[in-house]
């Protein structure tokens, strides 16, 4: 016995589909961009507001804070801070290289040569992530220790007096010298590097890898005019993500240099949280704000990539 | 002789990585064999002798897993908050044009590409001048401020490479509004809400500066490491880092097992 079970009732012709939006549609974005618009508004946009009046205030603690309009904060905190700005451009900039020269090979074997180990490899890169970065830093204290075998090994080789020759190093020890705050440095944003050159390298199409080979290209050569090329756009999202949060960091310098290492982002938090000079504290960091700013539009004009995130 | 130069020529790149993952691994390593330590004094930064006893009483030091479990609270709740907020701006940003578009972006892209600390001290200008007591809520409020862009970011990539067609297919099948984004929109989103809300979980637990700036006398564990650093480093913060490490490997290969087995079951 056969049953036809009826189709299914084809809704009622309804009016044919509006072409001009009506004014709740066009209201669709706005409504759901007004939570994290506002959000960001209040506690991003308006901070720096109250942030750029605390820098033109005078007064004390005990006596409170006026707003005077008082610039001199300004250049006095420059010009007292100046060896802490450059050291800070200075170790953020060397652990950029560092890192791009350490990251690059680890992301192009992930991205050609990693073959089913690709998901593993990518795994290992963001696992650290996980374990607080506090944690990972101190543990940095361990291995590089003062006789150490890692500090022992660097010292046998020679590489120590080279370090020590650059200022970064002094005598045979690692620890509380720029090196080790560097050193720090390299290690925590290498992710933030490695994440975005892989990206950029996965996306290259290896057909043309294999072209400038049939047209004679020597395999340095294929890197230096395809593969570098192609991968610019990590690069420079990659140098950002590792030189912005760098030149503000001041955990390692705390944990792992000296009073000698210490970077600009140190002395803010110590005015603001310790020596409490708000108005200092407050036009220092926007100070460390135009200068990053500024380094980056120049150096994203110079680099020439649009397309960033 | 030569064969070994070749060799080495040839897997240059390879040695290379591998030097490279091991720079990365190597603090975890260190982090693991010392959660076995029975350090001699108050810092855990020289080998003794072996113990177990850390892993055995984990919480066994003061206020340790109380703000362990404070930053949980605090990574939840802001996830769920960025998220939310993020996705929502994530799919106005894809899908519609409206005026004010371009400031909108510039505002969600700023927070990425400023150093953590000027946002921290801005913060912090902004509740001092009001007079906010500084705690769990100045914390979260922080939190989920810095962890938007992220979401928003995340989300934006994946919604970004969606195909419109699956959407408009849903409706000449009849599927309602709600309908056509809970059944179609939303499933393909997933894994870019995914991947936004564990960045964020990631970010918020982890963060130090902009919480070193704004928790007051609230000690969350990063800050709790932070402290350890100064007074003494138990044992006990090694074997948190450990066990985070390996239930972070465990879930991200799961996770991946999963996303496979499902690539499997669909023929493309």
């Amino acid at each position: 016995m056969t049953t036809t079970v009826a189709p299914p009732q084809a809704p009622a012709p309804t009016e044919p589909p509006v072409h001009k939006p009506s004014m709740r549609k066009r209201l669709i974005p706005y409504w759901l961009l007004l939570p994290g618009i506002l959000w960001l508004l209040v506690f991003f946009v308006l901070p720096m507001v109250y942030q750029a009046s605390t820098s033109v205030q005078t007064g004390s603690l005990e006596e409170g804070f006026k707003v005077t309009w008082h610039f001199q904060t300004y250049w006095d905190a420059f010009a007292d801070y100046l060896p802490q700005f450059l050291r800070s451009l200075l170790y953020a900039g060397t652990a950029t290289a560092l890192c791009l020269l350490l990251g690059y090979p680890l992301a192009y074997l992930i991205a050609f040569k990693a073959g089913r180990w690709r998901n593993l490899l990518l795994v290992l890169v963001i696992a650290p992530f996980f374990t607080s970065f506090l944690i990972r830093t101190l543990a940095w204290k361990t291995i590089l220790a003062d006789g150490g075998p890692v500090v022992d090994v660097l010292n046998s080789v020679g590489f120590l007096d080279v370090t020590s020759w650059l200022g970064m190093t002094e005598g045979d020890r690692v620890l509380a010298t720029p090196l080790a705050v560097v050193c720090g440095l390299t290690y925590n944003f290498l992710p933030f590097m490695i994440l975005p050159l892989y990206t950029s390298l996965e996306r290259i199409d290896t057909r043309l890898h294999e072209a400038a080979g049939d047209l004679y290209a020597r395999p340095a050569t294929v890197f230096r005019k395809v593969t570098f090329p192609l991968s610019m756009p990590g690069v420079v999202s990659g140098t950002l993500l590792t030189f912005i949060p760098a030149s503000g960091d001041y955990v390692n310098a705390e944990l792992l240099g000296s009073t000698d290492t210490r970077m600009i982002g140190n002395v803010i938090q110590s005015q603001y949280l310790r020596i409490l000079d708000y108005p200092t504290a407050a036009a220092l960091s926007f100070i460390l704000m135009a200068i990053v700013l500024i380094m980056v539009t120049i150096y994203i004009r110079r680099a020439g990539t649009e397309d960033l995130v | 002789m030569r064969t070994t130069t070749t060799w080495l020529r040839r897997n240059l790149v390879v040695i290379a990585g591998l030097c490279t993952l091991a720079y990365l691994i190597l603090p975890n390593i260190v982090v693991t064999v010392f959660s076995f330590n029975n350090p001699a004094g108050r810092f855990n930064y020289a080998w003794q002798e072996f113990s177990l006893d850390a892993w055995k009483d984990p919480c066994g030091v003061a206020d340790l897993c109380g703000s362990l479990s404070l930053s949980l609270q605090i990574a939840l709740w802001s996830t769920l908050a960025a998220t939310c907020l993020g996705t929502a701006i994530a799919f106005a940003m894809v899908r519609y044009r409206f005026r004010g578009r371009g400031a909108v972006n510039s505002l969600i892209f700023l927070p990425m590409a400023m150093p953590e600390i000027v946002m921290a001290a801005s913060l912090l200008a902004l509740f001092l001048n009001m007079g906010i007591q500084l705690g769990f809520w100045t914390i979260l409020i922080a939190h989920i401020m810095f962890c938007l862009s992220f979401v928003v970011a995340a989300v934006k990539a994946r919604v970004l490479s969606m195909d419109p067609r699956l959407e408009e297919a849903a409706r000449d099948l009849y599927a309602g509004p709600v309908q056509t984004f809970l059944r179609v929109t939303l499933p393909i989103a997933a894994p870019g809400i995914a991947a936004g809300a564990l960045l964020s979980f990631a970010l918020s637990f982890d963060d130090f500066i902009i919480t070193n700036f704004n928790s007051g006398n609230t000690v969350t564990f990063p800050m709790f490491v932070w402290g350890s650093a100064q007074r003494g480093t138990p044992v006990q913060i090694n074997v948190i880092g450990t066990a985070m490490f390996v239930i972070a490997v465990l879930v991200v290969l799961t996770g991946q097992m999963v996303g496979n087995r499902r690539k499997k079951a669909q023929p493309k």
